[in-house]
């Protein structure tokens, strides 16, 4: 059982998907942070030690230059030279004889660790009495002399120590901004789930009335609140179906049982003759066909409701069962002194089941018949709309007052003026229950004098969104 | 004629096979699928009266089923409390030849029974149909009576139709609701009563024996002979 969720609630760490996104979150953030570092220091620290190795080539390239030109003597010039003219002070340059004494330089011998040629080396040093930091590449030149080209580096790896603790200084406010996030991310997360946690939980309760809160926001939690709200309403009405057939077969066909049962008594105790007793059972049987009659006509509406029917469902040209309807009634219409007419095109497709449109209109009919004064005309029509096929019954009975006519497709619902006409008070609610189960609509109007029944079925395949 | 039924419900099928009984049948009973089965491949019958929901580990469309499956075409009017549509489908596609629910009429009963049985006798496509000087040409789709024509309308002339391929049988009204009109559901009116009753006008109204009778608590006959 899925748990309102709330401060302290039995849900593990792990199991949490709170919990999870935060931590995707954070892990997120730590990621593109340190990519971020990475490059910064690559760009950096990294940046500034290739220009002094590209620096220190390019003196030793002019070095060798000048070897070539004039030997060691114009190299010892050049050297002296350079050191002149060296504004930053970091040049560092050291020519020693094949027994490492020193020629020429602005250091005093040959440090010890520099063995390898070609080779970079960093190291410390003693410059003008302050310590130091220096990358150096040392030469071997024709004659056994030796060759050390360096930079001072000090500067550069202060910055480099600067931007290390930077670093260090950020990972730790990534970490601390991860960790707050995560927290928000999560109760954003919880909170926004509380909403649907805390209707769902009212509703396992009992209390059937709660709905999602909608924040406004019109994002996707809403729109999730309101898919939620739109299955709540529509459990809701079914519910109120099923509640609206029990309170109809306990207090509707409570009447009809407790006549039936009466006449077979009243028979048993007081009939005289064979043809009494006969003609009373009759009776009672009657009344026991019309609580079959009615049973049939809920289970029907109940069938479909549940929408089953909609997988047979294919496009179909519903004239020929409308015809066949206006046929049907035509008779019984001019028995009662009613000119029922029908005013049909020759093709009407839509996407349904002909049988189910035939009989809700066959009800409409039916109605419209029963409904219509001596000499009076009812009439069935339809035609194509853009909104589907649109069956129009019309008669010039009294109609349904606006204020009962909402209520007058619920089950065994039946208007003041219908009391004395025979009739289940289901026929209204098996249209209604065939126009959802088809996406389509069911609207009862006021033709001055008499009643509008609109059926609408539309044309195209549609998931019935109310049914 | 010799009629099955299979049915397990007591009260049910003591009313069935009694009411069968007084009208004439020679009726055998089973009251479990096992012996249903047993008696239906058998024996012959004219027509079997099948429940579904059935005791003893075969119900009824297993039987209907076995039957069909061994090229027995009995006629079989399926008897059942499965009311639903997709159940009445399931009943036909299975092989029954008619369905009906439960609670029925006695009368409903024995007039698709009737109907059933004889169906099977009558075949062969009929041109014409004569019922006592009431002939009616199926492919000219003329109606004479006593020689002299009578005019019909297309709905009319298949309920005629209808009536006089049922010469001497009772017919219901729902048969001819689902007959005629192919209408499959209850209309609250009595629309068919309307409708024989102008059949009755061009039909039986100008001559003096009245064809069209009706059967009181059952529906409608077609014979010269009065009830």
């Amino acid at each position: 059982m899925a748990a309102p969720l709330s401060a302290g609630s039995r849900f593990s760490l792990v199991r949490s998907a709170g919990v999870r996104f935060a931590a995707v979150y954070a892990a997120l953030l730590a990621a593109s942070a340190a990519a971020l570092a990475l490059f910064l220091w690559w760009s950096t620290a990294g940046l500034l030690d290739r220009q002094t190795e590209a620096a220190i080539r390019a003196d030793a390239q002019g070095l060798s230059e000048r070897l070539a030109d004039s030997g060691i003597r114009g190299l010892v010039a050049t050297i002296a030279d350079r050191l002149a003219g060296n504004v930053d002070d970091d040049a560092i340059y050291l020519l020693v004889d094949p027994a490492y004494k020193r020629i020429a330089g602005n250091l005093d011998h040959w440090p010890q660790t520099v063995v390898q040629l070609g080779a970079f080396y960093e190291l410390p040093m003693h410059r003008a009495g302050m310590q130091s930091l220096a990358q150096v590449q040392a030469y071997i030149l024709p004659g056994g002399f030796h060759l050390l080209i360096g930079r001072d580096v000090e500067v550069r790896s202060q910055l480099r120590h600067l931007l290390t603790d930077a670093l260090l200084w950020a990972l730790l406010i990534v970490f601390a901004m991860a960790s707050i996030g995560a927290i928000l991310v999560r109760s954003l997360f919880r909170n926004t789930l509380a909403r649907v946690s805390a209707t769902a939980g009212a509703i396992a309760a009992g209390d059937f009335t709660q709905r999602v809160q909608i924040t406004g926001r019109g994002d996707e939690f809403d729109q999730l609140a309101e898919v939620l709200n739109d299955m709540l309403d529509r459990i809701g009405r079914l519910m109120e179906g099923v509640r609206q057939v029990s309170n109809a077969i306990a207090h509707d066909l409570r009447t009809p049982i407790t006549r039936a049962r009466t006449r077979l008594e009243d028979a048993s105790l007081h009939a005289g003759t064979v043809p009494e007793l006969r003609a009373a059972i009759d009776r009672a049987t009657g009344d026991l066909d019309g609580i079959v009659a009615v049973f049939q006509a809920l289970l029907r509406i109940a069938e479909i409701e549940a929408g089953s029917r909609r997988a047979s469902f294919a496009r179909v040209d519903i004239v020929p069962s409308l015809a066949g309807v206006a046929e049907l009634y035509e008779a019984v219409a001019e028995d009662r002194g009613v000119t029922l007419s029908a005013d049909l095109p020759d093709h009407l497709i839509v996407f349904g089941d002909a049988a189910l449109i035939q009989q809700a209109v066959a009800n409409l009919v039916d109605n419209a018949v029963k409904f219509s004064p001596l000499g009076g005309t009812a009439t069935v029509s339809a035609q194509a709309r853009p909104q589907g096929v649109e069956i129009v019954v019309t008669d010039r009975g009294p109609g349904i007052p606006t204020e009962e006519r909402p209520k007058a497709p619920q089950r065994f619902y039946r208007g003041e003026s219908a009391r004395h006409t025979p009739g289940s008070g289901l026929g209204l609610s098996l249209v209604q229950a065939v126009a959802q189960l088809h996406g389509g609509t069911l609207v009862l109007e006021d033709a001055a004098p008499g009643l509008r029944a609109v059926l609408t079925v539309p044309v195209v395949e549609q998931g019935a969104k109310h049914a | 004629m010799r009629i099955l039924v299979v049915e397990d419900d007591k009260d049910v099928a003591g009313f069935v096979v009694r009411g069968l009984k007084e009208v004439g049948h020679v009726v055998e009973h089973a009251d479990n699928g096992r012996d249903g089965l047993f008696m239906a491949v058998s024996e012959v019958f004219d027509a079997i009266v099948l429940d579904r929901m059935l005791p003893g580990g075969i119900d009824g469309l297993k039987i209907l089923e076995t039957l069909r499956g061994q090229k027995n075409a009995t006629p079989v009017l399926i008897l059942s409390a499965l009311a639903d549509v997709n159940e009445r489908v399931k009943g036909l596609k299975a092989g029954g030849d008619d369905y009906l629910t439960k609670p029925f009429a006695f009368a409903e009963l024995l007039a698709r029974v009737e109907a059933l049985a004889r169906r099977g006798k009558t075949e062969g496509p009929a041109t014409k149909l004569v019922v006592e000087d009431l002939e009616m040409d199926l492919l000219s789709r003329q109606v004479r009576r006593a020689g002299k024509k009578i005019d019909l309308q297309p709905r009319e002339f298949r309920l005629l139709e209808y009536l006089m391929r049922h010469a001497g049988q009772v017919v219901t009204r729902t048969m001819l609701l689902e007959g005629v009109w192919d209408y499959h559901f209850d209309p609250q009116t009595n629309v068919i009563d309307v409708h024989v009753s102008r059949l009755r006008q061009k039909v039986d109204k100008p001559f003096p024996v009245a064809l069209i009778q009706t059967v009181r608590n059952a529906g409608y006959i077609l014979r010269a002979e009065p009830i």
